[in-house]
Parts: C-alpha cells; sequence; structure tokens
C-alpha cells in the first residue's frame, strides 16, 4: 500500500537520475585497432607433468619438487604412529594406489638402549605401524614389506638424547 | 709385554690396579685391561720364567701369558717375576725355602724345548710350597704354533688343580665388531679371539649388520643372524672349514638362534605369522615346532642345562620380563618380578642361577638372580650393558658395555668381585659369547 508506492516513485525517480547521469557522459570513442601481430608464436607446450619420483625412487609432494617425508620418529620404547605423521602417511598410501607397479620396503629401527634381540621385535612393532596404516588406507599388503634392523643401523651413531630420538624411526623405501 | 706384566705385577702387590695390555699377535686383538681383582685373599703363586728353547726367544715369555692368565682370574696374585731368588726349570733346582720367604703358596716351573721335528714340548710342575711337595707334573706336546694354546692349557692345569674348578682360560670368545656405524661406509664383523682378547680372526666380513652368534656345543660351528641380501637369515658356520650354510628364511624376523645342549636342536625367533614367535629347528631334518604362541613378543630365548626346558623374554606382561616354559607341558612359569625391563637371560650350569639384562633407574645393567630364593643383585654398574655370556666353567661372565662411547666388552666374576675389560683399538666390540670348553687346541690351528 502505501510502502509499496513509495517504492515505484523511488524507482522512478532512480530511472530518471539515471538517464540523467547517462546524458552528461561522453559518447565512447573509437576502439583501438587491434595490434598487428608480429610473428605467429609456438603454442606453449603444456607443461609436463611433475616427476612421481626422483632418480633414487625418493617420492615427492604431488605437484611440487619437494621431497615427501619417508622417515616417521617414535617415542622411547613406543611404535605408536605420530598424529603429524599421518598426513605424509595418507599421501604414500595414495602414492602407491596410484603407482600399482610400486612396492616399499619399511624397515623398523630402533635406538641403543635395551637388547639387541628384543629391539629387533620392537622395531618391527614400528615397521607393522606404518605397514598396518597403509593398508587401512587401500594399499594391498602383498605391495608391503617389512624389515626390521632393530638397534643394528643407528642413523646417528651417537648416545645422546638427540642420537638415540633420531635412531627411532621406520623408513620407507620404494622399489 | 711389558705393559701386561705390569697389569699383574701390580696386582701381586696387592694394588687396585689400572693397566693396558698391547696385543702381540693380530693387530687387531682385544687389548685387556684389569679393573679390580677385589678378593681380599689372593693365593699367592710364584710361575717361574720358564726355561726356553733359543727356538722360541722371539715368543711372548709362556710365564707371562700364566701368570697373567691366573691375575685375571682375580683368585691369584702371581709373584713379580724381579722379587724371585731363584728361577729354578726342574724339580732338582726347586729350594721350598726361596719360596717360603717370599710368601709363596704355590710354585710353578718349566720348560720349553723343540723336538726334533720342531715340535714344541712343554714339561712343566706345580709344586704346593705350604707342604712341600710336588702336585702336577705334565709334559705337552704339539705344533710349534701351539704356543699360547699350551700355556693357557698349563693355566687350567693349575686353576683345576688349586681351586677344584676346571679352568676356561683355553677357550675362545665369539664376538661382532662393527666399524663407522650410523656411516654408508658401516662394516659389520664377526671375529673370534683367545678367550684373554689375543689372535681375533675374522669369520665374516659384511656391510650388512651381523648378530647374535651363539656356540654349538663342541665349540665347531657358531649360528648367527646375517643381513647379507638385506634380510636376516640364520646361519650355521663351521669354523675350521670356513663353510657357511644358511637356514631357510621366513618373512620377518629371523633371529636369535641358539644350540640345545646336546647339540640336536636350534632355538630361533620367527614372526613368519605376523609376530615374534620361539621355535625349534630339529637340526637333523630342519623340521620345525612352533613352541610359543602369544600376541605379545616372545623373543631371546636360551635353554636350560638339562635341555628340558627354554628361558625366554616376553612382554606379555607389559614390559620385557623373563621367562621359563617346559618343553614336554608348555608350562610357562614367570621368573623376573623386580624392575621393569628384564631380558635376554642365561641360566648358569647349575640350573639356578640366572644373568639377565636389568633396567635400573633408566640404565641397563648386567643383574643376576638365584631363582630358589628371588633375590637379584646388580653385578655391573656401567651402562648400557647388554648381552651377558658364561664362561663355561661358570666362574665368570663375558658382556658388552660402552666407554667413553665405545663399544666394548666387559668380564665380571660371577661374585661380582673381579672386573676387566677388553676394548678393541679397531670399532665398536659387542655380543660376545663366550665358547664352551674345547677338546684339542680349540679350532684351526691343531689337526
Amino acid at each position: 500500500m502505501l510502502t509499496r508506492q513509495l517504492h515505484i516513485h523511488l524507482a522512478m525517480l532512480l530511472a530518471c537520475l539515471l538517464a540523467a547521469s547517462c546524458a552528461t557522459t561522453p559518447p565512447p570513442s573509437e576502439p583501438p585497432p587491434e595490434p598487428e601481430p608480429a610473428e605467429e608464436p609456438a603454442p606453449p607446450p603444456p607443461p609436463p607433468p611433475p616427476p612421481v619420483f626422483n632418480d633414487n625412487m625418493e617420492p615427492y609432494v604431488p605437484g611440487t619438487r619437494e621431497l615427501l617425508k619417508r622417515v616417521f620418529y617414535f617415542e622411547f620404547d613406543k611404535a605408536v604412529l605420530a598424529q603429524a605423521d599421518l598426513d605424509a602417511l595418507q599421501v604414500h598410501a595414495q602414492l602407491l594406489i596410484d603407482n600399482p607397479d610400486r612396492r616399499v620396503v619399511v624397515e623398523g629401527h630402533c635406538d641403543e638402549r635395551g637388547t639387541r634381540e628384543y629391539n629387533l621385535a620392537l622395531g618391527e612393532r614400528r615397521s607393522d605401524a606404518v605397514r598396518g596404516f597403509l593398508a587401512a588406507a587401500g594399499v594391498p599388503e602383498s605391495r608391503i614389506e617389512t624389515v626390521s634392523y632393530g638397534e643394528e643401523r643407528p642413523d646417528d651413531a651417537g648416545h645422546t638424547e638427540a642420537a638415540w630420538s633420531r635412531n627411532r624411526r621406520a623408513v620407507m623405501i620404494y622399489r | 709385554m711389558r705393559n701386561r706384566w705390569r697389569a699383574f705385577a701390580a696386582l701381586a702387590a696387592g694394588a687396585l690396579s689400572l693397566a693396558a695390555a698391547s696385543s702381540c699377535l693380530g693387530e687387531e686383538s682385544l687389548d685387556t685391561i684389569i679393573i679390580d681383582a677385589g678378593y681380599d685373599r689372593q693365593t699367592r703363586i710364584a710361575v717361574v720364567p720358564f726355561r726356553q728353547g733359543p727356538e722360541f726367544s722371539n715368543r711372548q715369555p709362556m710365564a707371562d701369558i700364566i701368570a697373567f692368565d691366573l691375575a685375571r682370574s682375580g683368585q691369584f696374585a702371581p709373584l713379580p717375576a724381579r722379587d724371585m731368588l731363584s728361577h729354578p726349570a726342574e724339580r732338582g733346582e726347586v729350594f721350598f725355602r726361596d719360596w717360603r720367604i717370599l710368601q709363596a703358596e704355590y710354585l710353578l716351573i718349566g720348560r720349553a724345548f723343540a723336538e726334533s721335528n720342531g715340535d714344541l714340548s712343554l714339561a712343566y710342575e706345580l709344586f704346593d710350597v705350604t707342604n712341600e711337595r710336588p702336585m702336577v707334573q705334565d709334559r705337552l706336546t704339539a705344533p710349534a704354533d701351539n704356543w699360547r694354546d699350551l700355556a693357557h692349557r698349563v693355566s687350567d692345569q693349575v686353576f683345576e688343580a688349586i681351586t677344584g674348578v676346571r679352568g676356561a682360560f683355553s677357550t675362545k670368545i665369539a664376538y661382532v665388531l662393527a666399524q663407522d656405524a650410523g656411516t654408508e661406509y658401516a662394516r659389520y664383523r664377526l671375529e673370534m679371539a683367545d678367550s684373554d682378547g689375543e689372535r681375533s680372526r675374522t669369520l665374516l666380513s659384511s656391510e650388512q649388520p651381523v648378530m647374535s652368534p651363539s656356540w654349538s656345543p663342541d665349540g665347531r660351528s657358531l649360528a648367527y643372524v646375517s643381513f647379507e641380501g638385506e634380510r636376516p637369515t640364520i646361519f650355521l658356520h663351521e669354523i675350521a672349514s670356513g663353510k657357511r650354510e644358511p637356514l631357510p628364511r621366513f618373512p620377518g624376523i629371523n633371529s636369535s638362534p641358539v644350540f640345545s645342549p646336546d647339540g640336536r636342536r636350534l632355538t630361533l625367533v620367527l614372526s613368519r605369522d605376523g609376530n615374534p614367535e620361539i621355535y625349534l629347528m630339529d637340526l637333523a631334518d630342519r623340521r620345525l615346532r612352533q613352541i610359543t604362541r602369544h600376541h605379545a613378543i616372545d623373543t631371546e630365548p636360551s635353554w636350560t642345562p638339562d635341555g628340558q626346558s627354554l628361558i625366554f623374554t616376553s612382554d606379555r606382561g607389559g614390559g620385557p620380563q623373563i621367562y621359563r616354559l617346559e618343553l614336554a607341558t608348555n608350562i610357562i612359569e614367570r621368573l623376573t618380578f623386580e624392575g621393569r625391563y628384564n631380558a635376554r637371560a642365561r641360566l648358569l650350569a647349575d640350573g639356578v642361577h640366572l644373568v639377565f639384562v636389568h633396567r635400573r633407574n633408566g640404565v641397563d645393567h648386567i643383574a643376576w638372580q638365584d631363582l630358589t630364593r628371588g633375590d637379584l643383585r646388580v653385578l655391573t654398574e656401567t651402562r648400557l650393558d647388554e648381552s651377558p655370556s658364561l664362561s663355561p666353567n661358570g666362574a665368570m661372565l663375558i658382556y658388552a658395555t660402552q666407554d667413553k662411547g665405545r663399544g666394548i666388552l666387559a668380564v665380571v666374576s660371577i661374585d661380582g668381585r673381579v672386573k676387566y675389560r677388553l676394548p678393541s683399538s679397531s670399532g665398536d666390540v659387542r655380543e660376545p659369547a663366550w665358547s664352551p670348553f674345547m677338546d684339542g687346541f680349540g679350532q684351526s690351528e691343531i689337526d
């Protein structure tokens, strides 16, 4: 009613104002001439798909030249994957699913504390933790092999907590 | 050599001694450093320098080898040769008064000479000075290469005649030498040396880890794990011939081979079903029998001396503890309760005393437990101690530890009083395995 009429009047007023403003703008100038094409360039080749692995069979983060994390560290006497590593492991799982001709060996390692043969078993639990994640993510178990080295192949031969934390690890090696 | 003499000369003087001994044979032999020979009362013995034929002038004096053996046992204080009033080599030259003055309780004399065929002949005699009577007289002959073997043989006989316990100086130790670990040049060697660390020789050299050497009861073979081929495989290795034979390999862990006391079976650990379990292999037909079935870690098996039971480590109770399994019944009994980490046990020949790795305040030591009474005693105050192995006479225990960041071997008497170390100048040494008593002169040096 009242408001509706008011709206209509407002709309009409707005239309008048717009028309007035249009009238004051100069007429559009002639469009500039097309620039003469100097030479016909070869169409740029489509960018090559980024490689999945480097020459050492280490995978890149998909679409980048950054190597994907493939060493995962563990707490003392534990074989539980760190929450922060699960994203990278998920990428590995997809990589294996997308590259069905690739296999992976998961090495399990320990620090030097504790007995050597018990540490072989602990190292196997660490490699099994990685295998379990990959399998749950859909990688066929037949393409995942595990080998435990226990404390026999340290990454850091030192005897400090820093060295030990570098040695408690699972390493993914693609084949 | 001179260092070595000083080592036990100082012991004889009653001093707490620390002396390095340079190796004389095999440039990579283990050194021997006596840390503590803590017996209140050591038996005073005079080991008179043996009369040695000119053919043997370049050999280490035989009396030095014998005196050092006896000193290492911790039970003897050999008298320094410079204090001796006379150097008899035959019975007619012995005047007991000369030895009573020095308060020697026992006197050992001898002479080494070449037979017409070049063989070494060694005649020796042991006397009880207190009672002025001869105790042992013997003559040993062997190819001249067996100089040290004959010396250790005399040590064995002297030790047994005086203490009543069979000497173990003629035995060997096998161990792993790791070089450049943590680098791409890492090398792992399986070595064997005399029980005094001398005459080491390499049985296997590999770019991949070698683990868990274990002697056959006849002392002729070793079983061990090698990661050559980048997968763990158990090998049987005949020492004299160098012949190696891999056992069938299974997916996962293949570890911890230990011969049964009768040498017919091997206990080992496989994780082929996804979890480490203990198995027995009949060495005649290679048949496998699974012993443990548990979702926990079961590993580090060894045998009771009667061959009827296995001792092993399991974390079925939460953390690693030691258990005993009777093979006939599969009855399992937990043996250790003190502390949260007890592992890799070996039972003494008496079947009653257990040695194992025991973690206390976060540090791994070797401990000893009486199974009848249950009391536990820590034997070592070093850290990162592991792989205890018993001498065949049960008197001493060799284990691996660290000194200044280096892996070394160390020996402690079962009563904890005697300690000596066997470092290597050529790398980290570990996983010592003390051989059984050996017939003849040990392995291949003599036919």
